[in-house]
């Protein structure tokens, strides 16, 4: 059963559900740890992934977290529904958030999300409509 | 030395195998074979949540004894502040000190003078430009241990100084082989200790060659000595004539160690579950506006050691009442804790480097252990989710971790053995129904 080419983690992320926040992130990079990915490598996807799994959870109306692991990079595909994001290009500045004050309070929505995630990826792809939903999908080379 | 030397063991005749202690373990590091309780070495992070949780007492800190003392000419003790949390107020920190000498110690260097002096560097780390934010605290030597092995990733985030006690026995080492006129080899430095991580720690430094310290001696082992000899002089003076102030004595308690950085952003987080899932906030980049996390395994720090005997509520409210007496004659600046060691003394205050201890991989090869990760998933998928532990490791993932490693079979699951044993018994009930063909009438029509 040798010569796996992927290990493939499927999660289905509920909108407003904090009790399980961040789960899914914390499987990953387990997961990363286990196969033995660098340390320093680990984080930038642990951090982007943490990122993009609040967004689903804060922003929208549900949606799914895909990880992909290969043997020399890791691919995150985040996919939801609705509300997407009207100005992705306004959205991609540092400190632009449209979260609420509850979810600030909860220390969340700061507006750094998007960013933080482009800047933690080697390649980072953003599609959104607003009314259908937002597509993101990342990549980061070990 | 062997690559772990690790001051929690087993006392194999106590040990029942009950699995309270795999449950309890930080690191899943302990497994039940053959009845007995087995350490992983390399998971061990020698926090002592064994011993606090061992209904027969198996567990135990291996450290050292006054009888040790007899191999040194001068010998210094090395109090932790958390010591004079384990005698009533009336007994004053000079008592407390003075007692330690009819134990047997020539001199007496207290820890909280390490905190101090290391307060300082501490500061100018934390608003230099080369910290990670959020720095997290080393002074604990069971949280470091716990993000070698299991947060590598936030290595660059440990403040890379020296802990007090390991400051502390430096400068005891300098000074007092000045003054007696002795090698450094002659002068034996005891830490006396409320936990074994910190046993631990001075036989095997984390980030420096090798400790000042000779060896740790448990506060639960002098205690009863130390109650009945200090009775008798209460009223003594000790010889110390620089006595550590509320600063350096307060990091036995949760909050302490950040006192002396009341402007940064901090957390103070004690308890080792709770320092875990801080830690994995940090991993996932949560934490980041953060200046300082002050990380304590035990639960309201240092007085809650495993090697303590007051409750640690009791020593809490006690160690507080100390710090606010010791306050009311604080006039010193903070400079002048470095009044009495020169810049070479001070020195010591060295950076050290920390290494990862990762114990999460499965496979050096990783295409092998994508292949393991996947058997994993699979293995766990069959079994019951129960997390009984019954079969000797501490929940059903980590049985699904040894069965991929070869460690377990997976058999050795209740549930899935009695499965076996229910299949195997329906198929020898249909092989038993089964008639050889000359004498099963019903074939025939």
């Amino acid at each position: 059963m040798s010569g796996k080419q992927e290990i493939i983690l499927e999660f289905t992320l509920k909108a407003s559900c904090f009790d399980s926040a961040g789960e899914a992130s914390s499987k990953v990079k387990r997961v990363l740890q286990q196969i033995g990915v660098r340390a320093d490598i680990i984080r930038r996807i642990a951090i982007s992934a943490y990122e993009a799994e609040m967004n689903v959870i804060i922003h929208s109306l549900g949606g799914i977290m895909r990880a992909v692991i290969y043997f020399d990079h890791a691919e995150l595909l985040f996919e939801d529904q609705g509300p997407g994001i009207g100005d992705v290009k306004l959205a991609m500045q540092e400190g632009f958030s449209t979260a609420s004050d509850s979810v600030r309070q909860m220390g969340f929505g700061a507006g750094m999300g998007l960013p933080n995630m482009a800047r933690c990826a080697d390649v980072f792809d953003i599609q959104s409509e607003v009314g259908i939903g937002t597509k993101i999908r990342m990549i980061i080379y070990y | 030395m062997d690559e772990y030397f690790h001051s929690v063991r087993l006392i194999d005749s106590r040990c029942k195998g009950c699995v309270n202690c795999t449950k309890h373990c930080p690191t899943e590091a302990i497994r039940i074979r053959a009845g007995k309780a087995h350490i992983i070495e390399s998971r061990c992070i020698d926090c002592g949540a064994c011993i606090r949780h061992c209904s027969s007492h198996a567990k135990t800190a291996v450290t050292d004894s006054l009888a040790d003392l007899a191999r040194y000419a001068i010998n210094i003790a090395l109090p932790a502040p958390t010591l004079y949390a384990q005698f009533p107020l009336e007994f004053s920190i000079e008592a407390i000190l003075g007692g330690l000498y009819t134990l047997g110690f020539d001199e007496v260097f207290e820890v909280a003078r390490g905190a101090e002096v290391l307060s300082l560097p501490i500061k100018k780390y934390l608003n230099g430009k080369e910290s990670k934010k959020p720095a997290i605290s080393s002074a604990c030597p069971a949280v470091v241990r716990l993000i070698q092995v299991e947060f590598p990733e936030l290595i660059e985030n440990l403040v890379p100084l020296a802990a007090p006690v390991e400051v502390a026995a430096r400068l005891a080492r300098s000074v007092y082989s000045k003054k007696y006129d002795l090698t450094a080899d002659e002068v034996g430095v005891w830490f006396i200790t409320p936990c074994p991580a910190k046993m631990t720690a001075c036989k095997q430094p984390i980030g420096y060659g090798k400790s000042n310290i000779t060896g740790a001696i448990a506060i639960s082992q002098i205690y009863g000595d130390l109650l009945r000899n200090i009775s008798q002089i209460k009223k003594e003076k000790t010889k110390n004539d620089h006595m550590a102030s509320w600063v350096g004595i307060g990091w036995a308690v949760a909050g302490g160690e950040t006192s002396h950085i009341p402007e940064a952003k901090k957390l103070v987080v004690h308890e080792i579950s709770n320092v875990s899932s801080v830690l994995e906030q940090v991993a996932m980049g949560k934490l980041d506006e953060i200046d300082y996390i002050e990380t304590l395994a035990c639960a309201g720090g240092c007085i809650g050691g495993p090697l303590t005997i007051e409750n640690r509520f009791v020593a809490e409210s006690r160690m507080k009442e100390r710090m606010e007496r010791l306050k009311d004659n604080y006039q010193e600046s903070k400079e002048d804790l470095f009044r009495d060691y020169d810049t070479d003394e001070l020195s010591i205050i060295e950076r050290r480097v920390i290494e990862a201890k990762p114990m999460m991989l499965l496979d050096k090869d990783i295409c092998k252990a994508m292949d393991k990760v996947d058997l994993i998933e699979k293995t766990l998928g069959s079994l019951p989710g129960l997390d009984c532990g019954s079969c000797g490791s501490p929940n059903c993932r980590a049985l699904a971790e040894d069965i991929a490693q070869g460690r377990a079979s997976e058999t050795d699951c209740l549930f899935r053995l009695r499965e076996r044993v229910r299949d195997l018994a329906k198929e020898m009930i249909s092989l038993a129904e089964k008639l050889p063909p000359p004498l099963d009438k019903e074939a025939e029509e």
